[in-house]
């Protein structure tokens, strides 16, 4: 047996209560100087150790809103009640983050607010999925069965990641330029109506201009037929458009100043917006958009502290608060928990709890091609 | 004796040892890392196929889509650096002929955009050039235009943040190139008939040609390798080549295809170095860091 098997059978001695803390810290640290005074092994042996008592785990999300709600309503209160410090980050996509996690080491990240499912299944690829203890996490039995499943398909019954919000990526338009009706009429074609040239923009995300391109061609984004009308579609919207947008708060920016019209958004950051007191519209097409965010443990991480946080974090109360600072309904299943008077009120909100009416990436079907459509979208961007 | 003359060959190297070891740590091997990298395959997963394979090379050098993008790279960073030292020669003429009390003063103001974020000092051109910016707010209210008009987010704008990021590069370089003129030689070629602009035009400017040089030089690399400015000012077709490296690395997570890309840049801004430094030498620039 090596080290590495010797440790995680202790470690999970340590995690189903076999042995205590302090036991299970005395058998590591004989094994460190059974293991001698040898640098790798012990090296990793020690950041083992650490992973499995931390004072801290990290965890990153996108910043802006989402993050100041988390601080405030979820890791403030658990530290709290934990003495666990939640080192929080930032990322600005999902790419740059697993970028990050593939240049980094097991366990320097353990948590994310990640888009599901497709980078769910992203993270499997690469293997850097881990397996929730689910019976650590009383709070799951709250969470929408539809959000679920989906994980599991992906990692063979287990899952590496807990729902916890939904929205959609709709239509959002001036209305001072375009009334409702025009952009019901139109749908996702408002988008490619040279009418607004120059006032139009776009999320320069590969898998949501393609998913528009096929919305504006006419076919099923999850079984596109003919591939050519999509990307002349995108080329129409690319010509049209003023700025290919690369984060909620520049989005925000550029329809609140008016220097575009008209582009797909988050129905959270125009919800935001429309907060602010800024006349924008917001649509969700038919075909629409929509997708989950999880809260997605990465393989190497601390799992016992990590699935308290999550159960934590699944907390009505917790869950609720962070939904109405982010404005994205909460992945908590409406016919299990109360979720107030806001969250009703919230764009993309499901009183049904089965998301029947929203459309999401098969992320089977994106998995597979997307290495050929990034980076044809690429190409595509700059003209060709 | 022959132990004298081994000890003395070694110091030399023992004394360098530390930067050498630093530059090897930081630089040289990380290099290699990405060497090794470009002849990897991504695999569908996005993981990494470890081996010797040739077809990132033969796509990077094979594919039009990539030439083009390194010519309007090349195209952008040649605007930026021509515009910087048209604009960047007369601000460091005026201070290189300023009395030292002044000189340090307007050096300072020099540095100062230097204290604040290169990110921040772009995005500032929104707040200027934008729908709602200073300049479209200025000539709606005095009517010389009745709504606002578009001047952000294209390759004009592109180069000026690049410009203004660029010229304090340009300025110093001139400026010390200006500055190690020995002034009796323009008083003297004016004692012997010349007009203060001839004794500038056959005297100062070819004496600065150095400067200018170094300057450009320093323009035109830190212009074609960046990022952040097409992303912030430019529209959706405004990419340059270190904006197709990003993509490949971090949207399609193909690190091998980035490796590759990112070492054919590195290759030929590293081929303009070696042409310059081959002709003028890498002292010029050590001076504007002195």
């Amino acid at each position: 047996m090596d080290d590495t098997k010797r440790y995680e059978r202790l470690l999970t001695r340590f995690r189903d209560g076999d042995i205590n803390r302090r036991t299970f810290l005395t058998v590591l640290g004989a094994a460190g100087v059974t293991a001698g005074i040898t640098g790798g092994p012990m090296g990793m042996l020690a950041r083992n150790a650490h992973a499995a008592t931390p004072e801290q785990v990290r965890f990153d999300g996108w910043g802006g809103v989402v993050s100041e709600a988390f601080e405030k309503y979820a890791f403030g209160p658990y530290t709290a009640k934990t003495g666990i410090k939640v080192v929080s980050g930032t990322f600005g996509g999902a790419d740059e983050y697993i970028a990050r996690v593939k240049a980094g080491q097991p366990g320097e990240f353990n948590l994310a607010h990640l888009s599901g499912v497709f980078d769910y299944a992203r993270y499997h690829g690469l293997e850097l999925t881990s397996e929730l203890n689910e019976a650590n996490i009383p709070n799951l039995k709250n969470v929408i069965p539809g959000l679920i499943e989906p994980l599991r398909k992906i990692t063979n019954g287990t899952i590496s990641a807990v729902p916890y919000d939904y929205g959609t990526t709709g239509i959002a338009y001036n209305r001072k330029y375009i009334s409702d009706d025009e952009a019901k009429a139109k749908g996702a074609k408002l988008m490619i109506d040279p009418a607004y040239k120059g006032k139009i923009g776009g999320w320069g995300e590969w898998k949501t201009r393609i998913w528009y391109g096929a919305l504006q061609s006419d076919q099923d984004p999850n079984g596109i037929k003919d591939i050519d009308a999509v990307w002349d579609m995108i080329r129409a919207h690319r010509d049209l458009s003023l700025k290919y947008w690369s984060s909620g708060a520049e989005l925000m920016s550029l329809l609140a100043e008016e220097e575009i019209y008209v582009t797909e958004g988050w129905s959270g950051r125009i919800k935001a917006l429309q907060d602010q007191g800024h006349d924008i519209g917001y649509l969700d097409p038919a075909g629409g958009l929509g997708w989950q965010e999880c809260l997605f443990v990465l393989r190497g991480s601390p799992m016992a502290a990590c699935e308290e946080l999550l159960n934590f974090m699944l907390e009505p109360e917790v869950a609720i608060a962070v939904a109405e600072g982010q404005s994205y309904p909460p992945a908590l299943d409406p016919n299990k928990v109360d979720l107030g008077k806001i969250i009703p009120t919230l764009p993309a909100f499901d009183p049904s709890g089965t998301l029947s009416s929203l459309s999401f990436f098969d992320p089977a079907y994106w998995n597979e091609n997307e290495a050929d459509w990034s980076k044809t979208f690429s190409r595509v961007q700059r003209g060709y | 004796m022959a132990a004298d003359v081994a000890g003395a060959r070694r110091t030399p190297w023992v004394l360098l040892s530390p930067s050498l070891a630093t530059i090897s740590l930081l630089l040289i091997i990380p290099m290699m890392f990405i060497v090794v990298y470009s002849f990897w395959l991504r695999t569908a997963t996005g993981a990494d196929q470890v081996g010797f394979f040739l077809d990132n090379w033969i796509e990077v050098l094979g594919d039009r889509f990539y030439r083009d993008i390194l010519f309007q790279t090349f195209a952008i960073a040649f605007y930026t650096t021509v515009i910087c030292a048209l604009i960047g020669y007369i601000p460091a003429y005026f201070v290189a002929n300023t009395p030292m009390k002044s000189k340090t003063f307007l050096l300072l103001m020099l540095m100062l955009p230097f204290w604040i974020s290169y990110i921040i000092r772009t995005m500032s051109w929104i707040n200027i050039l934008g729908a709602s910016g200073a300049l479209n707010t200025l000539f709606v209210s005095i009517g010389i235009i009745d709504e606002p008009i578009q001047m952000l987010y294209n390759q004009t704008t592109v180069v000026l943040g690049l410009v203004h990021y660029l010229l304090p590069f340009m300025i110093l370089n001139v400026y010390v190139s200006l500055d190690g003129i020995d002034k009796n030689l323009t008083e003297a070629a004016q004692s012997l008939g010349c007009t203060g602009f001839q004794a500038f035009r056959e005297v100062t400017l070819p004496l600065s040609f150095p400067g200018l040089a170094a300057g450009s030089l320093l323009c035109f690399v830190l212009a074609a390798g960046t990022y952040i400015t097409p992303v912030i000012l430019g529209g959706p077709r405004d990419a340059m080549f270190a904006n197709l490296v990003f993509e490949a690395i971090v949207t399609q997570l193909n690190w091998p295809l980035g490796s590759a890309l990112s070492l054919v840049l590195l290759a030929l801004l590293g081929a303009l170095v070696v042409i310059y430094t081959r002709y003028l030498g890498v002292d010029q620039i050590a001076k504007s860091f002195k």
